[in-house]
């Protein structure tokens, strides 16, 4: 009986974790003009970081703040202010760290170059010891016959 | 031997970078807004809702704007510190009373002490997000051009105004009653 109860527990948790994540369902309903509007103020939202809690986006804080910002956003919008003007309005207050694509520059450039760099060099390191490898693999089988 | 060296090289770098790392607070952010005259602003003084203080009203001498909260904790620690410092008369400091409500903030301010020369009301939080607001207690250096000069988020304390504001002070030719 008791291992029943467990067991539809596990199995009610298992389907809830199915579900689409409820994390909008946080959001303030905002009067949208149309899907268009209500598309692009997502998606906008998920580009830009909450400043308070800031491993989320606008999309997903729950913090007063974001919500502030996001009401601010929506205003903007509605005045036809474009993605780009909202962006660095949010720039202009809070730094490069409101965004969460950063403008290619000079303190950021490392940051966009790097992984490339990495994957470069780590390709051609291992392009190297194969290479040598290879090369490397008649002399050894010489070296087996003559142990035999 | 570069097949020793270059491993251990890389090693020593990464471990510098991380080590540097070290201490560093993440949640504390650069302000853009530094260097920059301040974002207008009208609003209402907390002790007398029916006037309105604009931007342009405080140019003339320096003052630290200091944004709080009364539901604000760290405010509340910081609140001795600033009183001290008001206390020492080297600047005006002028309160941004945020996202707070007045009934709320004049009792904080009767039961802590008032150690601002007046008190804006920013009750919406639009003026906080203008000037990049993020977190209570901050506060701003404004020079006499209305040029924000200095940031601090957090706490402010004697540490800090010691080592930072202090010297920022002096060299803005020391505010008005030195």
């Amino acid at each position: 009986m008791k291992r029943g109860a467990a067991m539809w527990s596990g199995l009610l948790l298992a389907a809830l974790m199915t579900l689409p994540p409820l994390a909008h369902a946080g959001l303030e309903p905002l009067p949208f003009e149309d899907q268009t509007q209500a598309v692009r103020y997502q998606r906008l939202l998920a580009e830009l970081r909450c400043t308070v809690c800031q491993n989320e986006s606008l999309a997903e804080s729950k913090a007063e703040l974001a919500r502030d910002m996001r009401l601010r956003i929506f205003e903007m919008m509605r005045e036809g202010k474009s993605d780009q003007e909202i962006r660095d309005f949010l720039v202009a207050r809070y730094g490069d760290f409101v965004l969460y694509r950063p403008p290619f520059q000079r303190n950021t450039w490392v940051l966009w170059l790097a992984p490339g760099a990495i994957v470069l060099l780590g390709a051609s390191a291992l392009a190297l010891v194969v290479r040598r490898r290879a090369r490397g693999l008649a002399p050894d089988e010489d070296g087996v016959e003559d142990e035999r | 031997m570069w097949r020793y060296w270059l491993p251990l090289t890389a090693l020593l770098a990464l471990g510098a970078l991380l080590y540097s790392g070290i201490g560093r607070d993440p949640s504390v952010l650069p302000s853009p807004l530094i260097g920059k005259p301040t974002p207008a602003f009208e609003l209402p003084l907390l002790e007398a809702p029916e006037r309105r203080i604009a931007r342009d009203d405080l140019l003339g001498a320096p003052y630290l704007l200091n944004v709080f909260a009364s539901w604000c904790a760290t405010c509340q620690l910081e609140h001795p510190v600033l009183k001290a410092f008001a206390d020492s008369g080297q600047v005006r400091i002028v309160g941004l009373n945020w996202k707070d409500t007045p009934d709320a903030a004049k009792r904080w301010l009767s039961r802590h002490g008032n150690p601002y020369a007046l008190v804006l009301v920013d009750e919406v939080g639009g003026v906080g997000i203008d000037l990049g607001v993020y977190g209570t207690p901050e506060s701003f250096l404004i020079d006499a051009d209305g040029v924000i000069r200095w940031k601090h988020v957090g706490e402010l304390t004697p540490a800090i105004i010691d080592r930072d504001l202090k010297p920022l002070l002096a060299a803005l030719d020391g505010g008005p009653r030195r």
